[in-house]
């Protein structure tokens, strides 16, 4: 279980012996994966079980305590320049969007790229304009996020995230603040992000997602890994009785 | 009342405008290092801060203004009213904005923060850039509201001798004996620079508050 699957040369993030503490919380236990170039793994669990958590490290927007979080050959470490480094190769989406409500579409894409690569504002422009096409909401550019619905904006978020062009996206729960109506177009966006083999790394409860989509399945609860298995085996043949009690309140509710 | 007393009290006004807007100005810009230092994470930068706005909330303008004025003088800097006046207005409006700021930025969601950090922008653009203009438009109300304060606490400064509004209102009323029509017009002048900015300010406040709804 603790065994990585992927070896370390052709890994684009490796977890070794990750430990996180909120305080006298215990956060993340022991928690050791790899994901290589082009997976992508759907990460489900109860809630207060450390996935959320265990993305968030990361991209540090939560500092870890113990072991070794390695993204594309750089260690994550405390110094400035290693998570920066990251951070430019790893793109996020949240579940709240956080959209920059004082800007307008194209200028939420066009911000990062700007500032953090130094692109010039025509080519940041030409970029965000062409991600926009890509999640099929070009024609809102001009408008401001709140302006939008809930769908519009999370597909605006995971653009603005492309307009950096990371290695790795990493989705917290991209469509549970949505009303069911919009889930699929969100979905739909991710799917295809996933059939142009983008590396993800998604926190979902989407179980229909998790088939179509991932290579890879794993279940956490209490800050640990259980279980991690590809989507067909995960569903029908779960190993711990832990898995087996979650699937079957999320599956038949 | 003649023409040259009027005219008197309008070089007055002139220099309650002219301190008020350097006070207001230079406190700007204190007041966004304190709030930018209260809300650094740097613990010691912190506590200094707090400290600093707690010494200006915690005591009189007044007093503020006498401690710049002697104090300066008597450690050697031989500065004028006028100096020590916009130096002590400063000090107390960057203490009150930079703690009115910090509200403001704290008041920003932190998933703004999340996602600018996400997107590998650096402290400088994430305040310049995304935090600073939303907790800067939260914060507008509360900041005319405190220019007027300000504009008002101007007239403590005829106390240590510099003829703003209310001291050539104060020797105006001296030389012509009739401090009920001078003190009349004072006070008009000082509504005509107040009201405006309250009105605007009640203005803004009506208007974001319909556009967050």
């Amino acid at each position: 279980m603790t065994n990585p699957s992927a070896t370390q040369a052709d890994a684009m993030i490796t977890l070794t012996h990750v430990e996180k503490w909120y305080g006298a919380f215990k956060a993340l236990h022991d928690v050791t994966m790899s994901v290589h170039q082009g997976e992508k793994i759907v990460l489900c669990g109860p809630s207060g079980s450390g996935k959320s958590t265990l993305i968030r490290c990361i991209n540090s927007l939560e500092p870890h305590q113990k072991g070794e979080i390695r993204v594309d050959g750089i260690v994550l470490g405390p110094n400035a320049k290693a998570i920066d480094a990251i951070r430019r190769e790893v793109g996020m989406v949240f579940q709240q969007f956080n959209l920059f409500p004082h800007l307008t579409v194209l200028e939420n894409c066009m911000l990062a790229p700007m500032r953090a690569l130094g692109l010039a504002k025509s080519e940041a422009e030409s970029r965000a304009r062409a991600l926009l096409e890509r999640v099929k909401i070009a024609e809102q550019a001009a408008k401001y996020p709140a302006q939008l619905s809930g769908g519009q904006q999370q597909r605006v978020a995971i653009a603005r995230a492309l307009c950096m062009q990371p290695k790795v996206m990493l989705f917290d729960e991209p469509t549970s603040a949505l009303d069911p109506e919009m889930v699929k177009e969100v979905l739909d966006t991710m799917i295809g992000l996933a059939e142009d083999g983008m590396t993800m790394i998604c926190v979902t409860h989407e179980m229909g997602f998790a088939r179509q989509v991932a290579d890879r399945v794993i279940f956490m609860a209490d800050g640990a890994i259980v279980e991690q298995a590809p989507p067909a085996e995960f569903f029908s043949n779960p190993a711990h009785e832990r898995t087996r009690k979650f699937l079957g309140e999320i599956l038949n509710h | 009342m003649g023409t040259d007393e009027f005219v008197f009290l309008l070089t007055g006004l002139k220099w309650t405008v002219i301190l008020s807007a350097i006070a207001f100005v230079c406190g700007c810009l204190g007041g966004l290092a304190v709030a930018l230092a209260r809300t650094s994470g740097i613990k010691l930068l912190e506590r200094a801060t707090a400290a600093y706005i707690g010494v200006f909330q915690g005591t009189p303008l007044l007093m503020q203004l006498f401690v710049v004025y002697y104090g300066l003088a008597l450690v050697g800097f031989k500065i004028d009213a006028w100096v020590a006046v916009a130096t002590g207005l400063t000090l107390h409006a960057s203490a009150y904005l930079g703690e009115i700021w910090r509200g403001s930025i704290e008041a920003v969601p932190r998933g703004q923060t999340e996602a600018a950090k996400a997107l590998s922008l650096k402290y400088v653009s994430r305040m310049r850039d995304v935090i600073l203009p939303q907790a800067l438009r939260v914060s507008l109300p509360a900041t005319i509201g405190f220019l007027v304060q300000l504009i008002k606490g101007t007239s403590l400064a005829s106390i240590v001798g510099f003829t703003e509004l209310t001291r050539a209102g104060n020797m105006i009323s001296n030389q012509i004996f009739q401090p009920l029509t001078v003190f009349g017009i004072v006070g008009l002048m000082y509504f005509l620079l107040c009201c405006p900015l309250t009105i605007f300010g009640a203005h803004l406040e009506r208007r974001f508050a319909a556009s967050a709804r």
